[in-house]
C-alpha cells in the first residue's frame, strides 16, 4: 500500500568533530572511500530487493560530511537508486555541504552526478560564532559557496544555528536578516541545543555555556518566524522554512511519517514490507563494523522490528505535529491502524484546543504556532 | 545482693539541659564507684541510642546501679535514673522522677539556668523530690559561680548555698556529689511484707529477650518465676529474669523495696507494658495501683507517606518495627488523593515526630513525605456531638460546627535582653498571651500561654533565628480553649490538594494562604498549560497566584534518525508521570511539596 520511498544515504565521516555535534560522524586520517562506496552500494541493493520498484520520492545524502566523498561515488549510488527504484523529474535528490573551499570545487561535479538540491552547513555569518561552533569556514568562504550553489543548483538551503551563548535578540535579527538576502527558497534555522555526549555537554555542566533561558529562547523563536515569514520564508515545520512549494520532499516523508529507508552507518529507516507492517531498522553505528556486516551478510542491519500500531501512532503525532499542515486523520488511521482519538488523550486535547495550541477541523490535526512552541511538553501530555 | 536495706538504698535522677554535663557526670560516677573499669568506659554511657547520641538527648529511661562505700564506713546502694530530657516525654519524665527520692539539678556554671532545666525542676518538685544544685565545668574560665547560685536561689527558688562544685570532665570533687546523695537523699520507704508494687518507668525491645521491662519496687518483693499482673490490663506473665544494670546487665533473684532493675516476662511488643502501671503479684494482688498512671496520648499529627508507592508495605513493617519499641507513637493507615496510601502518625510533640521520622530515614531507608503536623482539636457539633480531629482534610463543613477547641501550651522562654522585643514579638504574633517577664542579670525568662498549633507551625525555627540561637524553649500542654479556627484549602487548578490543607486561627489565615500561593508558584515549574493556585476558606478565595505556561518546550532537530530515540523518550517520560503526583494536569514535583509544607511564616 505503501508505494513511494524516501533513500537516505549517510557517509559518516568528517574533518573534525563539532563540539555541538551528536550525529554519527567520525574523523579518520584517511577515508577508505572505496570500500565504503562498495558498502553503500550493496546494501542498497540488499535493501532495494526487499522493498521492490518503488516510486523514488527523494533522496538524501546526510552525515557526517558527505560532501566529502567523491562526485564519482555520489554518482553510482544515484545511478544505483534509479536503477532500483522508479524515479522522475521531480525525484529530490539533496546533499549535504560544508562551505568550505574545498568542498565549494566539487559542486558542479555534485551537480552532473545527479544531486538537484544542495544542503549548505553555514551555521553563522559571525566570524566568532563559526570558531565557538567549532566549523573550519569562513563567514565569507560560507557565503562564496552560497552563491556558487545558486548558480549551480535549481534549489539550495542552509543552515544557521541561534540562541547561541550571548547572542542577542538583536545581533540574531541582524544576522538573520543577512542570511535571508543570502537565501534562495529554502532555510533551516536551528536553536542550539545541547545534546549528551557532546563537548558543548561537558562544558554546559561546568557551567562555562550559558544559554538563553525559555523566555529568550521563546524571543528569538518568534523573532526568528516573523525576519523569515518578511521574506516569504513560512515556517512549515519547528525549524524549516520556506516558500510554498520549496520544502524538502525528503524530510516531509519524516514527519508525515512515510517509509523511508536508511542505508550506511547508523542510518534510520520505516519501511512497510509485503506483511503489511511498519518495520523499523537501524544500522550498525560503527563505520568499520558497519561495512564489515555489510561485507559479510550484505546489509549492515543490528536491528530490525514491527512497529506496534501504539507506537507507530506516538511517532506519527510526534513528527506530524512538527509541521504545519498538521495529521491528516485519514493518513493517520489507515498508517498506524488507530483512529486518531484512540491515541490521545481526550481532555488533554479539549485543554490544549481551548489554550490555542492545537486545532482540529476538516479531518486535520494540527498544531498552532503556540502549540508547536510548546510541542515536546505537548507531546508528553496528550499522547496515550 | 538485694537484700540492702532501705536505710542504704538511695534512688535520683539528674536534671540538666542539653550540653551542661549531665551524660558526662553519669560516666564519671559509674566511673568512680567501679560500674566499669576505664577501658569499658565509652563516651556517655547511658546513650545507647544512636540517635540519642548525636542530639545530645535521651529518648528511653534507663538506670545503674552503684555500689559506694560511703565515708561513714557503710556500703551504699545507689541508683541513678537516667530520664529523657525533653518535654515531648514529660509524662514518662514525670514517671521516672517518681521512681526517686530526690535530684542532682546540674547547672554549667558558664551559662547558668536554661528553660529546659526549670521545667525539669518543677517536675521534680512536683515529685517531691530533694535537690541537690551541682555546679558544672567550674574549671571553665567563664564559670562565674556565684552569680549562678544566686540565678538558682533567684529563678528556682532553691537554696545554692550548699551547692556541690564540680568538674564532671575533670573528675573534681564527684566524691562530694556521691557524699551528698548519701547524706542529703533520703532514703526509699517500703514494706517487703505488703503485696508486690512496682512501678513500670520504662520498657524497651531487644532483640534476644524481648520487652525488657524498668522497674522500681515499692512494697513486696519481685521474684524470678513470679506470675506478675498489670493492673491497668489485667494482663498476666511469667517473670523469666530479674536483674539490675551496673550498667551491664547482671541478674538477681529478686528485687526488693526501694530497688530499681529490670525484669523480662516474653512481652512481646512495648505496647503491652505501659509506661506508669503498676505490676503486682496474680495471686496476692494489691488492692490498689500506685498513683499517677496516664495513658500516653499523641498531641501532633502528621501524615507520613512513602515518596515511591512501592514503599507502602515496607513502611507498615518499618512503622510496626518501631512500635515495638516505642508505644506513645501510633499510627492507623491514611489515604490521600495527593498522596496515594500512608499512615497517619501521632506523636508526644515535635522532637518526637522528628525523631520518628529520621528513624525511619535513617534506619530502615525510607524515603518519606511527611505532612504538615497537625494538633488535636476539638470540634463542637451543632447537634452536640463532639470529636476529636487531627487531620484537616477530616474537619465537617462550618455550618455544623458550633465551635473548636484547640490545645494550649504553658511556654518558658530564657533569653538574653537584647534579644527579648524580638522574641516578644514573635509571642504576640503568634497569639500568646503573656503571663510573667523576669530578668535574671541580663536574661529575661518570659513565661507564655501559646496555642500548640502555631508552635508546630515553624516556632522553635522562627525563635532560633530571631535570637541568633541563644533562646532557651520549653514548654508543658496546658488546657484547651476555644479558637476561632478555619482550614485554608490549596487549590491547584481548582482541584483540592488534601495533603495541602492547614488549621489556623483567622487572623492568621490570609498571611499564611498568602505565604503558601506564594511558595508554590516558585516551587512548581511552569508546564504546558498556566495553572492556578488559590487558598481558600470554605468557598471564599484568599489568595491566588498563577504560574503561567512554559514559553518553549521543542526539540529544534527531529528527522528520520532521531524517531525511536524520541519517541523512547517520550514513553520514558509518560512512565516517569505515572510515579509523580499529578494533580489533574499539573505536576507537582516532590522538592515542592516538601518545601511547601515547610514553609516558614
Amino acid at each position: 500500500m505503501c508505494d513511494s520511498l524516501a533513500l537516505y544515504i549517510h557517509w559518516p565521516f568528517c574533518l573534525s568533530k563539532c563540539p555541538y555535534c551528536d550525529f554519527n560522524s567520525h574523523v579518520r586520517d584517511t577515508i577508505p572511500e572505496a570500500r565504503f562506496a562498495a558498502a553503500l552500494r550493496a546494501e542498497l541493493a540488499w535493501e532495494a530487493a526487499r522493498l521492490g520498484h518503488r516510486h523514488l520520492r527523494s533522496v538524501f545524502f546526510g552525515g557526517g560530511t558527505p560532501s566529502l566523498m567523491h562526485p564519482e561515488t555520489v554518482a553510482d549510488l544515484i545511478a544505483d537508486a534509479r536503477r532500483w527504484f522508479r524515479a522522475d523529474d521531480a525525484t529530490e535528490i539533496t546533499l549535504e555541504a560544508n562551505p568550505t573551499s574545498v568542498e565549494a570545487g566539487r559542486l558542479a561535479a555534485f551537480r552532473d552526478a545527479g544531486v538537484n538540491r544542495i544542503s549548505l552547513g553555514v551555521q553563522s555569518l559571525q566570524p566568532d560564532a563559526l570558531a565557538s561552533l567549532g566549523r573550519t569556514h569562513s563567514a565569507e568562504g560560507a557565503i562564496a559557496a552560497l552563491r556558487l550553489a545558486r548558480d549551480l543548483f535549481p534549489r539550495v538551503s542552509f543552515d544557521l544555528i541561534y540562541a547561541r551563548p550571548g547572542q542577542t535578540l538583536a545581533q540574531w535579527r541582524s544576522e538573520l536578516r543577512q542570511g535571508l538576502d543570502l537565501a534562495a527558497d529554502h532555510l533551516s534555522l536551528y536553536q542550539l541545543t545541547i545534546e549528551p555526549g557532546t563537548a558543548f555537554e561537558t562544558r554546559h555542566r561546568r557551567g562555562d555555556l550559558v544559554l538563553p533561558d525559555a523566555d529568550e529562547a521563546a524571543a528569538l523563536y518568534e523573532a526568528t518566524a516573523e525576519e523569515a515569514s518578511r521574506f516569504g520564508l513560512l515556517a512549515y515545520e519547528v525549524s524549516n522554512y520556506a516558500r510554498p512549494a520549496a520544502e524538502s520532499r525528503h524530510n516531509l516523508a519524516y514527519w508525515r511519517y512515510a517509509d523511508y529507508a536508511g542505508i550506511g552507518p547508523g542510518a534510520h529507516g520505516r519501511l512497510t514490507l509485503d506483511d503489511g507492517a511498519i518495520h523499523a531498522t537501524r544500522r550498525h553505528r560503527a563505520p568499520e563494523a558497519w561495512a564489515a556486516r555489510v561485507e559479510a551478510v550484505g546489509h549492515g542491519t543490528t536491528e530490525e522490528y514491527t512497529v506496534s500500531p501504539i507506537e507507530r501512532a506516538r511517532e506519527m503525532l510526534m513528527m506530524g505535529l512538527r509541521l504545519r499542515e498538521g495529521i491528516d486523520e485519514t493518513r493517520f488511521a489507515a498508517r498506524t491502524g488507530m483512529v486518531l482519538d484512540e491515541a490521545i488523550d481526550a481532555s488533554v486535547l479539549r485543554d490544549a484546543i481551548a489554550e490555542g495550541y492545537l486545532q482540529r477541523d476538516g479531518g486535520l490535526l494540527r498544531a498552532t504556532d503556540a502549540g508547536r512552541l510548546r510541542l515536546d511538553a505537548l507531546l508528553g501530555a496528550l499522547v496515550l | 545482693m538485694t537484700d540492702t536495706p532501705l536505710a542504704r538504698i538511695r534512688n535520683f535522677s539528674i536534671i540538666a539541659h542539653i550540653d551542661h554535663g549531665k551524660s558526662t557526670l553519669a560516666d564519671r560516677l559509674i566511673q568512680a564507684t567501679g560500674g566499669l573499669s576505664a577501658r569499658e568506659m565509652t563516651n556517655q554511657v547511658l546513650d545507647s541510642m544512636e540517635l540519642e547520641r548525636e542530639r545530645g538527648i535521651t529518648i528511653k529511661a534507663q538506670t545503674v546501679r552503684l555500689d559506694y562505700r560511703a565515708r561513714d564506713g557503710e556500703l551504699y546502694e545507689l541508683n541513678l535514673m537516667d530520664t529523657p530530657g525533653h518535654v515531648d516525654f514529660a509524662y514518662e519524665v514525670s514517671r521516672s522522677l517518681a521512681a526517686c527520692e530526690g535530684s542532682l539539678l546540674v547547672v554549667d556554671a558558664s551559662q547558668g539556668v536554661e528553660a529546659q532545666t526549670l521545667a525539669n525542676v518543677y517536675q521534680a518538685i512536683d515529685a517531691n523530690h530533694e535537690i541537690v544544685p551541682v555546679l558544672n565545668k567550674i574549671d571553665l574560665p567563664a564559670a562565674d559561680v556565684p552569680r549562678v547560685k544566686q540565678q538558682i536561689e533567684d529563678v528556682i527558688g532553691l537554696d545554692a548555698s550548699d551547692a556541690i562544685e564540680i568538674s564532671a570532665k575533670t573528675g573534681l570533687n564527684i566524691e562530694g556529689v556521691l557524699e551528698a546523695l548519701v547524706t542529703r537523699l533520703p532514703p526509699p520507704v517500703g514494706d517487703a511484707q505488703k503485696p508486690l508494687t512496682a512501678l513500670l518507668v520504662d520498657s524497651w525491645y531487644d532483640p534476644y529477650l524481648g520487652v525488657v521491662i524498668l522497674v522500681r519496687v515499692r512494697d513486696g518483693r519481685l521474684r524470678r518465676g513470679q506470675k506478675i499482673r498489670m493492673m491497668s490490663t489485667g494482663a498476666v506473665h511469667g517473670v523469666e529474669q530479674v536483674g539490675v544494670f551496673r550498667p551491664k546487665m547482671v541478674a538477681a533473684d529478686d528485687l526488693g523495696p526501694g530497688e530499681m532493675g529490670y525484669i523480662t516476662a516474653a512481652i512481646k511488643t512495648v505496647a503491652d507494658c505501659k509506661i506508669g502501671d503498676t505490676i503486682t503479684d496474680d495471686r496476692h494482688p494489691a488492692a490498689q495501683a500506685l498513683p499517677g498512671f496516664k495513658p500516653s496520648v499523641p498531641v501532633v499529627w502528621c501524615g507520613l507517606y512513602p515518596t515511591d508507592a512501592d514503599d507502602f508495605e515496607k513502611l507498615r513493617e518499618s512503622l510496626a518495627k518501631l512500635r515495638l519499641n516505642d508505644a506513645s507513637f501510633h499510627y492507623e493507615p491514611e489515604t490521600s488523593a495527593a498522596l496515594g496510601f500512608g499512615f497517619r502518625c501521632g506523636f508526644l510533640g515535635l522532637l518526637h515526630l522528628e525523631i520518628v521520622q529520621e528513624r525511619l530515614t535513617r534506619e530502615f531507608a525510607l524515603d518519606l513525605i511527611a505532612t504538615a503536623p497537625s494538633v488535636v482539636y476539638r470540634v463542637y457539633r451543632t447537634n452536640g456531638q463532639t470529636e476529636e480531629l487531627h487531620n484537616p482534610a477530616d474537619m465537617p463543613d462550618g455550618s455544623v460546627i458550633d465551635h473548636i477547641e484547640e490545645p494550649w501550651i504553658r511556654a518558658t522562654i530564657m533569653v538574653p535582653d537584647d534579644y527579648l522585643g524580638a522574641v516578644l514579638t514573635l509571642c504576640s504574633e503568634r497569639r500568646g498571651q503573656q503571663q510573667d517577664l523576669t530578668y535574671v542579670g541580663n536574661r529575661a525568662m518570659a513565661v507564655y500561654k501559646l496555642p500548640l498549633n502555631e508552635v508546630v507551625f515553624d516556632f522553635y525555627d522562627r525563635l532560633k533565628s530571631v535570637s541568633r540561637g541563644y533562646a532557651s524553649f520549653d514548654y508543658a500542654m496546658d488546657a484547651y480553649a476555644p479558637g476561632e479556627l478555619v482550614r485554608i484549602s490549596i487549590l491547584v487548578n481548582g482541584d483540592p490538594v488534601d495533603a495541602l490543607s492547614f488549621i489556623a486561627h483567622r487572623s492568621a489565615a490570609e498571611a499564611r494562604g498568602r505565604a503558601i500561593c506564594a511558595k508554590l508558584k516558585d516551587l512548581i515549574p511552569r508546564q504546558l498549560f498556566k495553572i492556578a493556585i488559590q487558598a481558600a476558606i470554605g468557598g471564599r478565595v484568599i489568595a491566588r497566584e498563577t504560574i503561567s505556561a512554559l514559553s518553549k518546550d521543542v526539540t529544534a532537530k527531529c528527522y528520520g534518525g532521531d524517531i525511536t530515540r524520541k519517541r523512547k523518550l517520550l514513553e520514558k517520560q509518560k512512565e516517569g508521570k505515572k510515579r509523580m503526583r499529578q494533580f489533574g494536569k499539573v505536576e507537582i514535583p516532590q522538592t515542592a511539596f516538601l518545601a511547601a509544607l515547610k514553609m516558614d511564616a
